[in-house]
């Protein structure tokens, strides 16, 4: 048992090791997030000492831009799951692979997640509140209770799925399925529950009518669904380009056809929301009208929209021609989609929710310097954190550090008679 | 795998000075970035920091509580407040009635609230929102907050003011993660200061816009302290918490009317005990035309609305 723990600790030390290694355009890319991510410490720093008034929120437009990037970073994280079933559903082998890639994106993506409603809290030193058990965790009556749990679960389950495989492959052993599949299976239900939950954040205000609308979750996860997969295009020719790791076309295919149909079922349920808010026309279509037409000479919104839209209908276009067959216009669609969706789900559903305030003042909200810097700096710590997994990930996916070529200087009996296949 | 043993003294020693450039700048640059901590004013002790929730204080716990928020209240303020823990009254639910027909929208209400609730005064937080409407509708949304004209009531107008309405089904309760807010037996939502996080989501599920947030450190003037305080109420807030009217705790619970009722001149406002069938708000509730506003979101207010004709 404690030369087990030895081992894993092993392995790990030379996980962390990994990190260091690398040419100088790795180095390159790391320098870039490291000074980003200094940044916006740096700002968070501010933030903390000064409190939220450094930011462009107020008591009107209560959440902001930490909160938008929040919702839409839930979806990505979930969008994990539209590689889990195809391979573990559906048996598909060009996705098999790939798995993992897809799993570690959530994980980088949940914690992007965690960091965005740390920065977002008043008193960040009350953390603890929240902890079940330790602190007082209003569930399940509040949905945010809920919200932590998901997301907290959400991690841990991928965490161990990611964890367990990669480890069993570093010690040349078969995965004992009875210890992961069920925790795949779990984490596909979990995956949907992460954004529905976040949704119902949203969609539970009775005072927000421009929330209170069921279609909200569909759309959510409609969203996420395109976005998701299409980082994860993107993702994974980024893997093919700077490693030698092996990753077919038709893999990239499998989720272009993903990425195009929950395209089209979310701009479908984007034109249902649309349809019931204008053409009902009652009181409650302020906010839509906020958005997309400005309402009584405010409109800071209107051009953001418009630009997701055309970025959106254009990435829909792209996607049903053949012409994406091709990876090239792929790649294209799938940045639109990506910024797309960005725009519509963050600016474009967060913050008309509040414009007009309950009682009717209309006060526009612009995000200040210091907290786009937190943003960019959260953004660059979450593709740090997926860069380095991957630095982790694909080498031992590839053998190529493996139990067989440890240096340990200390202890070198452990690694005779230790062939392939384990003990 | 056999590590490289260094070949020369020159290259480890070049290593070394390339290594300590790499290390020591990395330190700067954290030490950079952390440098706007220097600025930080208030850390809590650890005492506040482990501090339980409000229903969970013992009463010795919550005696040595008051005490240290009178010391720092006396520490920043140079004088030393009385503080307490005002327990709802036996029997009594409070309810609001405000008298459309009187109110002129003069806005001495809302400057009251601020003296008695020691609310920050840079930035200013308000809990009371006079609404100026135009005569025929009740869509906020063509109400004017910002009306300053030479001298109200102004024509073809009527005032509606709004604070916390008190729910009987308070969403904002529900909202909250850590149980930070929730409605005593008398009616009134309160906030424990010392345990909300501040995370906003009972001010985004508020369909009054009754909750304010303290987006920096409140700042009021010396002389201006109320010291009159109570634990659940008036006392100052710290930087990052939310704040809301709760009936002036601190006088209602000892007997007395809220502030903006007294300072009120056309006697628009009215307070008092819904259990008590001879208070003034129980016959105004029986034969007056009441309404609350946005019954249709279900929250069932304590705080009425109602019409002299």
């Amino acid at each position: 048992m404690r030369r087990a723990v030895y081992n894993y600790l092993y392995f790990l030390w030379r996980c962390v090791r990994l990190i260091f290694e690398g040419d100088w355009r790795y180095y390159t890319w790391i320098g870039v997030l490291l000074v980003f991510m200094l940044l916006g410490l740096n700002a968070y720093m501010k933030q903390f000492v000064h409190g939220l008034a450094t930011t462009g929120m107020s008591d009107q437009v209560s959440w902001g831009v930490y909160i938008a990037n929040f919702t839409f970073l839930v979806g990505v994280a979930a969008a994990a799951v539209m590689l889990v079933i195809p391979v573990y559903v559906y048996g598909n082998r060009d996705l098999h692979d790939l798995v993992i890639f897809g799993e570690l994106l959530a994980v980088a993506a949940i914690l992007m997640c965690l960091a965005f409603v740390v920065v977002d809290l008043g008193r960040p030193d009350r953390f603890w509140h929240l902890l079940p058990g330790i602190g007082r965790f209003h569930w399940p009556i509040s949905m945010l209770s809920w919200d932590v749990i998901v997301l907290n679960g959400y991690l841990l389950l991928n965490l161990h799925i990611c964890g367990y495989l990669l480890y069993c492959r570093y010690v040349n052993k078969h995965p004992a399925k009875w210890f992961y599949i069920p925790f795949v299976f779990i984490a596909m239900v979990w995956a949907i529950s992460i954004h529905t939950v976040t949704a119902f954040l949203y969609v539970g205000l009775g005072g927000r009518p421009f929330w209170n609308s069921a279609i909200v979750g569909p759309r959510f996860i409609a969203s996420a669904f395109t976005s998701g997969p299409a980082l994860i295009i993107l993702a994974l020719q980024v893997i093919r380009k700077v490693t030698d790791y092996q990753i077919t076309n038709r893999a990239l295919l499998t989720l272009r056809s993903i990425v195009q149909v929950s395209m089209l079922i979310n701009l479908f349920l984007f034109v249902n929301e649309l349809f019931k808010e204008f053409y009902t026309d009652s009181l409650h279509v302020a906010s839509a009208r906020y958005l997309f037409l400005g309402l009584h000479g405010h409109s800071a919104l209107v051009p953001w929209i418009w630009t997701a839209l055309a970025l959106n209908l254009a990435a829909t276009i792209l996607l049903v021609l053949p012409l994406s067959q091709s990876l090239r216009y792929l790649n294209v669609a799938c940045v639109l989609a990506f910024v797309g969706i960005w725009i519509e789900k963050g600016m474009g559903l967060v913050i008309p929710g509040f414009i007009p305030t309950p009682l009717g003042e209309l006060v526009e909200y612009q995000p200040t310097l210091n907290e786009t810097l937190i943003c960019l700096g959260i953004w660059a710590f979450g593709f740090w954190a997926y860069t380095i997994f991957l630095r982790m990930a694909v080498p031992i996916l590839q053998g190529r550090v493996n139990r067989n070529n440890e240096d340990r200087p200390w202890s070198p009996e452990e690694v005779q008679g230790v062939g392939p296949g384990g003990r | 795998m056999q590590r490289q043993p260094y070949a020369t003294g020159e290259m480890s020693r070049r290593s070394f000075l390339r290594n300590t450039a790499i290390v020591s700048s990395a330190v700067a640059a954290m030490a950079a970035a952390l440098a706007p901590l220097r600025e930080l004013d208030e850390f809590p002790s650890l005492e506040e920091f482990l501090q339980k929730h409000y229903k969970e204080l013992t009463p010795e716990e919550m005696d040595r509580i008051l005490k240290r928020i009178a010391d720092e209240v006396e520490k920043e303020y140079g004088r030393r407040p009385e503080i307490k823990d005002y327990k709802p009254l036996n029997g009594v639910q409070f309810v609001y009635c405000l008298n459309l027909t009187r109110c002129v929208g003069c806005r001495k209400c809302v400057h009251a609230c601020v003296a008695e609730n020691n609310q920050s005064r840079s930035p200013e937080i308000q809990y009371i929102r006079v609404l100026e409407m135009p005569n025929g509708t009740f869509d906020v949304e063509q109400s004017e907050h910002t009306y300053q004209p030479p001298a109200v009531p102004r024509e073809q107008r009527y005032y509606m003011p709004v604070q916390c309405h008190q729910c009987r089904k308070p969403p904002c309760v529900k909202a909250c993660p850590v149980e930070a807010t929730w409605q005593e037996e008398d009616g009134i939502t309160v906030v424990d200061y010392d345990w909300c996080i501040g995370c906003r989501y009972c001010e985004a599920a508020c369909p009054y816009w009754a909750r304010r947030f303290n987006w920096a450190k409140p700042r009021i003037p010396k002389d201006k302290l109320n010291l009159n305080m109570s634990y659940l109420g008036n006392r100052p807030r710290k930087k990052g918490v939310m704040e809301k009217c709760h009936f002036c705790i601190q006088r209602t619970r000892a007997g007395r009317y809220p502030a903006c009722l007294e300072v009120c001149p056309t006697g628009s406002r009215k307070f008092g005990n819904i259990l008590d069938p001879e208070s003034e708000v129980s016959y105004i509730l029986r034969n007056r035309r009441v309404f609350v506003l946005k019954e249709e979101v279900g929250t069932m207010p304590r705080f009425y609305y109602y019409f002299d004709v």
